[in-house]
């Protein structure tokens, strides 16, 4: 009895010795078996104890379910992941497999939270400061109570600043929203949060001073709190600033070139948005035949491109329609207006209703947070182009000799004529370089906008309020329409909303040209009524 | 100089028999074809959507006459172009339905669309199958609607946020471009949060205009309205074009849909066709059909799609499943009527239920609504949509709201002897 007794218990011990070695290994079991599953609940509770199982595959799994790369057979229930490049892995063991029968395993968001929480927990100490301070904002947005011992023993071992910084934010999002915590912790979590002043720590004041009866807690939540509202609503003011420099800069390349159609001859284009169409069209087209490897110069090789192709549809415009109906404004309105049609009809016809993917190279996409501005790096690159394209074109009319001739014919055009000045020259390349500076609007317009064949529509109104503000025939005064109607667009539209802020903003043209019919910078000068 | 004349003559002679010839064999085919109108705009700002209903239908109708067309005769289908243009629609109509002399129509896709065609249906009695997702409060006698009415899109999607799968959203923004289908779902929202004890201050409603490109100020409102410690989501009834810029700046200001996840009411595979979608894994969209959605049917028709368009790339989408649903039904209701009579048809459609393309039947309810099954999706790297969460049955559309003060009491019902589409249960009168 007394022999039996024993031998169990040397079993048991036995078998505790032994379990005790593949723990992992079964936490790992169990999470893969969760995973076959394939239900949102259970693939939770196997994100959870995968983080705790310290199995050396956990990370690849988990990163892999982030990216939809993770499958389950599901005959078998085993669970393959698979690379970046494709190639298929075991997840139970981490050697290559292959099987060929496989099902995605389902992410939806609340898994993505959890995955992001347990991936930032994990990858604390990781060697790269950068992956370090990602993954601290990972634990500073799941708050997750359970990773406060993990940040605590890498804020102990972290010496780089802004990765401590980081790690001591994480810690307090913690505090702040665990009960356990002690109110001196709290008041200090505060403290941090109120130094980062952004608006997640804004919310996270705001949940706290809200679950507070009363006490040190609140109040000094509520000061942090008003604190970061100050703050942020002075920044906020300089982001409606930017937004509205950067729909000026639009609105400006969309405009200029009709500044120098309008302004010199006088046509009023219709079709001036369909050029904008067509540089849009042009990078779609040459990104579909670039070859991958030099898809970050799309662009770049696009410019010049659209300034061709729409200078060229330009001249044909002028020759075939505009040359006949000199001094006929109205017919040539609705000349102009016939072939704009033809145009987008045309684009539809060669490619399609549907809108195109234009995908953006890598150095235009993202953003970047200075203080408490948000600047997106393709506006950022849409402003220095309309820039460079206002300075060349002041230069090119300014020290050129076509830029000479093409200024004396729009100040008078029949004593330039008399000069010796080939008016119809002129008046095809100005319309020929309009054109062009439209199709390099194309193309950054195709950055921010549908490329379909109704892009042009959507800026022609806009474009024209900018030349009739500023002023017919003057390059400054196209710029200063163009900020003006963009930053009053942008200051008006948090008040107003978009809707009422465009309607103010028609309203205010409108009343302004009663007052000032020839716009901000009108021509001086005896023959301008001419 | 004579024979050439006599030859002349006798050409112009040959020529003007052959032309009467080949009248009177049009003719002929006339009487044994039905024909079929389709009504989709091909040029203008709509033809980015209903160019593809156009081709869809040309399919479908290829497709039957495959089978051997419908009561022993060949469909024939009349493409018309109203140019987004929306009187243009009910000229087109009459056109149609007076000239064409065409069995049924299938056709438009904005409301104001719908609403233009409409006094042509009634006044020459015809049949329209209207595909697309709308805001309800309407049901006549001569249109069968094949789209989602709201409570078969917005409220279920609500629903689902709401729950704890969805993430619990206390906080809400409706943000949707500035019509009739917008305001009147957001109306219908507003009310029906409110009845789930969402208090005014956390729902902000947003309009832009049609065709809006700089979203970066109403996104970042967003961002600001989403900072307020509370869990929040964006409801979009954001229409076409504008889209695309929305997500876009979405994705550059860095608003991950485990943040604010965006809910879209009119965001399809097709619009993601042109669109990078990586940024914006984990957005939602609600819908009645998924073109991901794993069933035999769905995979029979994503093929026969791609051998008609002759582009394996092209995607499907809802409305195209609405047509696909309402043209097997109008067969159905023609087979069962024995004739292509519009009093007959309409009817017989009432009842008649057809397989859908997600593995289960839609039924023609009595208000001219059908039922569906609603499916929310994640938006995928690939730009499909993947099912995270769907009604378990098919839902009845509700085509008066019973959260809107003016159509809490109405209901529809064509059966005879009702036959009324805004009967008053209060006042016991037909007309509201």
């Amino acid at each position: 009895m007394l022999i039996r007794c024993f031998a169990t218990l040397l079993v048991l011990f036995c078998l505790a010795l032994a379990s005790n070695v593949p723990a992992r290994a079964d936490a790992l079991d169990s999470a893969l078996a969760r995973f076959a599953a394939d239900k949102f609940p259970e693939s939770e509770k196997a994100v959870g104890e995968l983080a705790a199982s310290g199995a050396p595959t956990a990370q690849k799994i988990l990163e892999a379910l982030s990216d939809n790369r993770l499958y389950f057979d599901p005959s078998s229930h085993r669970i393959y992941f698979k690379d970046v490049n494709g190639a298929l892995f075991d997840a139970r063991t981490g050697d290559k497999a292959s099987a060929p029968s496989l099902k995605k395993v389902r992410v939806n968001n609340g898994l993505r939270s959890a995955i992001d929480a347990a991936l930032g927990s994990m990858t604390l100490a990781a060697p790269d400061p950068d992956k370090r301070i990602a993954a601290a904002e990972a634990v500073f947005k799941s708050r997750d109570v359970k990773a406060l011992a993990n940040v605590e023993a890498a804020l102990a071992r972290e010496n780089d600043p802004r990765a401590a910084e980081a790690l001591r934010q994480a810690r307090a999002a913690i505090q702040l929203s665990s009960p356990e915590a002690s109110e001196a912790d709290r008041l200090a979590a505060i403290a941090v949060l109120k130094a980062r002043g952004d608006q997640d720590a804004q919310s996270m004041l705001d949940a706290a001073a809200q679950k507070e009866q009363a006490g040190p807690v609140r109040t000094a939540a509520q000061a942090a709190l008003s604190a970061i509202q100050f703050r942020l609503a002075l920044w906020s003011g300089a982001q409606n600033l930017w937004y509205g420099l950067s729909l000026s800069s639009v609105l400006l390349l969309a405009a200029i070139g009709l500044a120098i159609t309008f302004g010199v001859m006088g046509v009023i284009n219709m079709a001036h948005g369909e050029m904008v169409m067509l540089g849009a069209y042009t990078v779609f087209v040459v990104q579909s035949v670039l070859p991958p490897s030099l898809s970050e110069w799309s662009l770049a090789i696009s410019l010049p491109l659209a300034f061709l192709v729409a200078g060229f549809v330009g001249v044909l415009i002028e020759r075939l329609v505009i040359q006949f109906l000199y001094g006929r404004p109205l017919e040539t309105l609705l000349a102009t207006w016939g072939v704009s049609l033809i145009l987008q009809q045309a684009v539809r016809t060669a490619f399609g209703a549907n809108n195109r993917q234009v995908s953006a190279p890598h150095f235009m996409s993202g953003g970047a947070t200075v203080g408490g501005l948000e600047i997106t790096t393709g506006r950022l690159w849409i402003i220095c182009l309309a820039a460079i394209v206002f300075v060349a074109l002041q230069l090119v009319l300014r020290l050129t000799p076509f830029g000479l001739r093409m200024r004396a014919v729009t100040q008078n055009r029949r004593m330039a004529s008399a000069m010796g000045i080939s008016v119809g020259l002129i008046d095809m390349l100005a319309f020929a370089l309009g054109s062009g500076i439209a199709g390099i609007a194309g193309v950054a317009l195709s950055q921010i906008d549908n490329v379909s064949p109704n892009l042009g529509q959507g800026y022609i109104i806009d474009s024209f309020m900018v030349v009739v503000l500023g002023g017919v025939g003057n390059l400054w005064g196209t710029l200063l329409g163009a900020l003006t109607l963009g930053i009053a667009n942008k200051l008006l539209e948090p008040f107003a909303g978009a809707v009422l802020g465009k309607i103010a903003l028609l309203v205010f043209i409108i009343l302004f040209i009663q007052k000032r019919p020839r716009g901000l910078f009108a021509l001086k000068g005896r023959a301008v009524e001419a | 100089m004579s024979l050439t004349r006599r030859f002349m003559l006798r050409a112009t002679g040959a020529l003007i028999g052959g032309a009467l010839a080949l009248g009177a064999l049009a003719a002929k085919a006339d009487e044994d074809t039905i024909k079929i109108g389709i009504l989709h705009s091909l040029s203008g700002t709509m033809a980015i959507s209903e160019t593809t209903l156009k081709d869809v239908m040309l399919m479908l109708i290829a497709e039957q006459n495959k089978k051997g067309g419908v009561l022993g005769k060949k469909l024939e289908p009349v493409v018309v172009d109203p140019a987004s243009n929306w009187p243009l629609f009910a000229e087109k109509a009459r056109e149609l339905i007076a000239k064409d002399k065409v069995a049924v129509v299938f056709g438009c896709w904005t409301s104001v669309s719908r609403k233009s065609v409409l006094p042509v249906f009634q006044e020459l009695n015809s049949i329209l199958f209207y595909p697309v997702q709308y805001e309800g409060e309407e049901s006549q006698r001569n249109v069968f609607y094949t789209g989602a009415a709201p409570n078969q899109q917005a409220i279920p999607a609500v629903d689902y946020l709401m729950s704890a799968d969805g993430g619990s959203v206390k906080r809400w923004v409706l943000e949707g471009t500035d019509y009739v289908y917008p305001r009147t779902t957001n109306k219908i929202l507003e009310a029906y949060l409110k009845s789930k004890g969402v208090p005014a201050e956390d729902i902000m409603i947003n309009y832009t205009p049609f065709g809006y490109s700089d979203w970066q100020t109403e996104v970042s409102k967003i961002k600001a309205f989403g900072s307020a410690g509370k869990k929040t989501a964006v409801v979009s009834t954001i229409n076409g074009d504008a889209n695309v810029p929305f997500y876009k700046e979405l994705g550059n200001q860095g608003v991950k849909a485990t943040d604010i996840p965006v809910v879209a009411f009119s965001v399809g595979e097709e619009e993601l066709a042109g669109l990078d979608t990586k940024p914006l894994v984990g957005h939602l969209a609600a819908w009645n059909y998924f073109e991901s959605i794993d069933t035999p049917e769905n995979k029979a028709f994503i093929d026969q799609w791609h051998d008609f368009i002759k582009n394996p790339k092209r995607t499907t989408n809802d409305p195209m499943e609405a047509h696909y649903i309402g043209f097997n039904m109008w067969v159905k209701a023609v087979e069962k009527a024995g004739t292509t009579d519009p009093d007959k048809v309409i009817d017989a459609l009432i009842g008649v239920s057809v397989p859908n393309l997600t593995g289960g039947y839609s039924t023609m309810m009595p208000n001219h609504h059908i039922t569906k099954p609603v499916y929310i999706g994640e938006i995928q790297a690939d730009g499909q949509l993947n099912t995270v969460w769907q009604t378990p049955g098919t839902v009845v559309a509700q085509e008066w709201s019973p959260y809107l003060e003016g159509s809490r009491d109405l209901i529809a019902d064509w059966r005879k002897p009702l036959a009324c589409g805004n009967f008053n249960v209060k006042t016991g009168k037909c007309g509201g």
